[in-house]
């Protein structure tokens, strides 16, 4: 097979055409999962849509998942531009968690912006710390990043577990879960902002987490393409001893890049606690940090492509959980399945068709100039 | 009796642009030791590769036995009775030397009865060349030497009657050398062909009754060993190619900028490379340093330049210094004292292939003024920086936003060139600065390296590269096994003289 000089494939056949090729086909065989269970693919196909777009509270959760995804992609894209496969944001984001919690009940004293603030900050720098550790360790005593964090995920469950049950605990409640924050503490959710228009809705998770999530994105975009350290980090990821020649430290920039990436994992716990349950409850990074992988990947680690990843699992959580409210024969493990094909055809096999498909447009572009 | 065992006729093998094997005949007698010497990149194992079947010809025909023959993969060549021991071994290192022999033809042996004949074989055979290895030890046990026996042993058993040895000796220790050559002798009198491929006359004055010498990808003469001498056989294998031409000027020395004292570096696996080295650079004077591949340069580039650790000495830059076994300037520190460093392996170390050319354009350099300020990346002042170096030192295509690996070897040199020599350095260390270049950059490069030179800067210059070592040095000196073992004056200095510093004869 002829290969396709990389240099003349146009940007919108690799970055656009080609997801979207690898995203029909996994349409198109979790149709045939869902028809093998014995319903109608296309009634399910209207039925997410519906879920996520049909009515304004559903839109709402759509994009409360969104919000979360794009925190754990963008923290698993910047670590991987240092070519460090951490997945470990789900410890890391539960860990972030705690940060805002413990930030926001001791200094409730101060006022409430300021207090939202630190708690961001509390997230990042919990979060970060829980990446380091593995970081430290990859790069002076080179333990591999992907048993060490994925080790570090249970870790920070255990503990987890352990604070809520025997240290923090409501002692008033039974389960495991902390005091509620004070209320002015709350972020504004989306019910708010409507009511100031004087739309009354009912409730959704959704609230001003989402912005903070595009300024993440902006972030991530600034550091890792307009800055020293993104540059660095880049030059570590593709080629280390090209780094070590320009006096670039790898350990240094294993180490920035993971705490980066756990301080942006941390940023889920923004969102969860101030922005929806109000304390912590055992188990609230409930997957998104491994799905954050898959957002990653399928984003092709550029925030730009990060977002429309992160929407569209948005898309399949919230419709998922419609599907499966009218349809008897599909569970949730089911809509699991359904993520998981997406991830294999985006992720694994992402380059099953990519030389047939460039091989086809560069051929046409080649047609085109000599006519 | 003399009949050809081996025949090759008109044998082509090209890789990209680079024409390995030109149009070469060779002849190889049986019952013979035939050496083929070479320097390194000569094609000498690109040539035995496509008698073992791991390349295929691109034209030619191979006879063996005056039949001829189609090698399409090593077992064809296995068939025909065509073994090879690999520079690198190919040893499955947690098995024992059996597993290792009968591994792919486990089928018939290891279950059945035949197993038990199998190590009476072999058995036998280790006796007949005194191999002496104990079939049932580990290979990860076993030194260098003992491995290269069992590959010679394997060869063996899968009825190899020609042997062609890759570089033998370039891994083992004197003692071991001995060791390998009574055991290659023995099995010359026993009836075996044997090929050995070198780069070192003294193993070819040694052992071979035939030689054949190879230069830059053709046959360049065949003759037996007792006709010819050492010198007859340098001159052959380094070549008497017409020099390039080049506008020198006269030399204006200045001081002592850069100073080596007593020098001595390790490798990644620990092993001495460059053995208390001592150099001196003057302001505007280029040191070339002569030398086969692999004999301490890559390491000695690797300390001067800050990547990798000194054993023990000292390095000066400008009188003061920058480097002992204690102390050392990272490189970065090193190039903001003006050191600048064109690294051997352009792509492995001078480049990130993947970074735009801009991106490249800056490399190491990137969080000085103007291309950074506080961390952020200036792009617009980077982007007119690109523009205008690659303009001047004609880097084609001259777009910055271009991915480098779409560049071609010459414009990628190029990249890393003008980053280095922009900076007006003080001392250059430049490795191979023309491998792989076509003739057009190369005297381009070559001409910024002498403008370099006027300007004042002190330049080391590494290449194995013989003809570019003589038109740009001012002086010369030659590495061997780790050591300067010469130093002359490029005025009346012959490349004869210098193959034989650089074999290791004299």
């Amino acid at each position: 097979m002829a290969t396709v000089d990389k240099s003349r494939v146009p940007w919108w056949v690799s970055n656009l055409i080609v997801p979207l090729v690898n995203l029909t086909l996994a349409l198109f065989v979790s149709g045939l999962f869902i028809f093998i269970a014995g319903e109608n693919p296309y009634e399910a196909v209207r039925l997410i849509i519906y879920g996520s777009f049909g009515y304004i509270e559903g839109f709402a959760y759509t994009l409360y998942y969104t919000t979360n995804f794009i925190f754990t992609g963008l923290a698993f894209a910047v670590a991987f531009h240092c070519r460090l496969f951490n997945i470990g944001g789900e410890g890391q984001a539960y860990i972030g968690g705690l940060g805002v919690f413990l930030v926001a009940i001791n200094f409730s004293f101060l006022p409430v912006p300021i207090v939202w603030l630190l708690a961001v900050g509390g997230a990042v720098v919990f979060g970060a710390a829980w990446a380091f550790i593995p970081a430290y360790l990859q790069a002076t005593r080179g333990s591999h990043v992907v048993i060490t964090t994925i080790m570090f995920n249970f870790i920070a469950a255990s503990l987890m577990v352990f604070l809520l049950v025997d240290v923090i605990r409501d002692t008033t409640q039974m389960g495991p879960h902390t005091v509620a924050l004070p209320e002015e503490q709350w972020f504004p959710s989306f019910e708010d902002f409507a009511a100031l228009f004087g739309v009354k809705i009912r409730y959704s998770p959704l609230n001003i987490s989402f912005l903070l999530a595009i300024a993440a994105s902006f972030f991530v975009w600034f550091l890792v393409w307009k800055t020293r350290w993104g540059y660095e980090m880049r030059a570590v990821g593709h080629n280390t001893q090209a780094a070590i020649y320009a006096g670039i430290s790898p350990n240094k920039n294993i180490i920035i890049a993971m705490c980066i990436s756990g301080g942006l994992a941390g940023l889920l716990g923004v969102n969860e606690i101030l922005g929806v349950h109000h304390k912590i409850v055992a188990g609230f990074p409930a997957g998104y940090g491994f799905t954050g992988i898959a957002v990653a990947l399928m984003g092709r680690n550029h925030p730009i492509g990060i977002f429309p990843a992160a929407f569209l699992f948005g898309i399949l959580y919230q419709g998922g959980s419609e599907v499966t409210f009218d349809m008897p024969n599909i569970t949730r493990y089911m809509f699991v399945a359904v993520q998981g094909v997406i991830i294999l055809f985006s992720g694994a096999l992402e380059n099953l068709f990519r030389p047939q498909i460039e091989n086809f447009f560069v051929n046409r572009l080649n047609l085109k100039a000599k006519a | 009796m003399v009949s050809p065992i081996l025949e090759l006729t008109n044998i082509n093998k090209s890789f990209g642009h680079v024409h390995a094997n030109k149009n070469i005949n060779l002849t190889i007698n049986k019952g013979t030791i035939h050496g083929i010497i070479g320097e390194n990149g000569a094609g000498k194992s690109t040539l035995m590769s496509i008698v073992f079947g791991l390349y295929q010809a691109n034209s030619g025909t191979i006879k063996v036995n005056g039949k001829e023959i189609n090698l399409r993969s090593p077992k064809d060549s296995i068939i025909n009775g065509i073994g090879m021991v690999h520079q690198h071994f190919m040893l499955v290192e947690n098995f024992t030397v059996l597993e290792n022999i009968i591994l792919g033809f486990e089928g018939e042996l290891v279950f059945g009865k035949n197993l038990e004949k199998a190590k009476k074989d072999l058995k036998n055979l280790c006796d007949t060349y005194k191999l002496n290895i104990d079939l049932n030890s580990t290979i990860s046990d076993l030194s260098v030497g003992f491995r290269q026996r069992v590959e010679i042993l394997k060869s063996l058993y899968r009825g190899a009657e020609i042997l062609i040895l890759d570089e033998p000796t370039g891994v083992l220790t004197p003692q071991e050398v001995d060791e390998l050559f009574k055991i290659l002798r023995s099995l010359n009198e026993e009836g075996k062909t044997i090929v050995l491929i070198t780069h070192k006359l003294i193993e070819i004055m040694d052992l071979t009754s035939e030689v054949s010498v190879m230069r830059q990808g053709e046959m360049v003469g065949h003759t037996k060993t007792e006709n010819t001498n050492k010198e007859q056989l340098a001159e052959m294998m380094v070549g008497r190619s017409v020099l390039l031409r080049l506008d020198k000027s006269e030399l204006k020395t200045g001081d002592v900028v850069f100073k080596v004292e007593d020098l001595t570096v390790k490798d990644d696996l620990d092993v001495t490379r460059v053995k208390n080295v001592n150099l001196e650079i003057r302001a505007g004077e280029i040191l070339g340093l002569a030398g086969v591949t692999g004999n301490g340069q890559t390491e000695l580039l690797e300390a001067l330049s800050g990547i990798r650790r000194v054993e023990s000495g000292e390095i000066y830059l400008d009188e003061k210094k920058v480097s002992d076994s204690q102390n050392f300037l990272n490189p970065r520190q090193l190039k903001e004292k003006g050191l600048a460093h064109v690294p051997e392996d352009r792509q492995r170390m001078g480049l990130v292939t993947d970074f735009k050319a801009y991106e490249n354009l800056i490399f190491g350099y990137h969080d000085q003024q103007p291309f950074s300020k506080s961390s952020i990346l200036n792009h617009k002042d980077i982007i007119s920086h690109s523009k205008k170096i690659m303009e001047e030192y004609d880097v084609r295509p001259q777009s910055p936003n271009l991915i480098t690996s779409n560049f071609s070897g010459g414009n990628q040199q190029k990249i890393i060139l003008s980053r280095e020599l922009n900076e007006k350095p003080k001392v250059l260390l430049v490795g191979q600065p023309t491998r792989g270049v076509d003739i057009g950059a190369i005297e381009f490069i070559h001409q910024r390296l002498i403008d370099m030179r006027d300007r004042g800067a002190a330049i080391l210059l590494v290449s194995v590269e013989l003809d570019e070592v003589l038109s740009l040095s001012d002086r010369i000196v030659v590495m061997f096994d780790g050591k300067i073992v010469g130093e002359k004056e490029n005025k009346n200095v012959t490349d004869r003289e210098l193959g034989l510093l650089m074999a290791g004869v004299v």
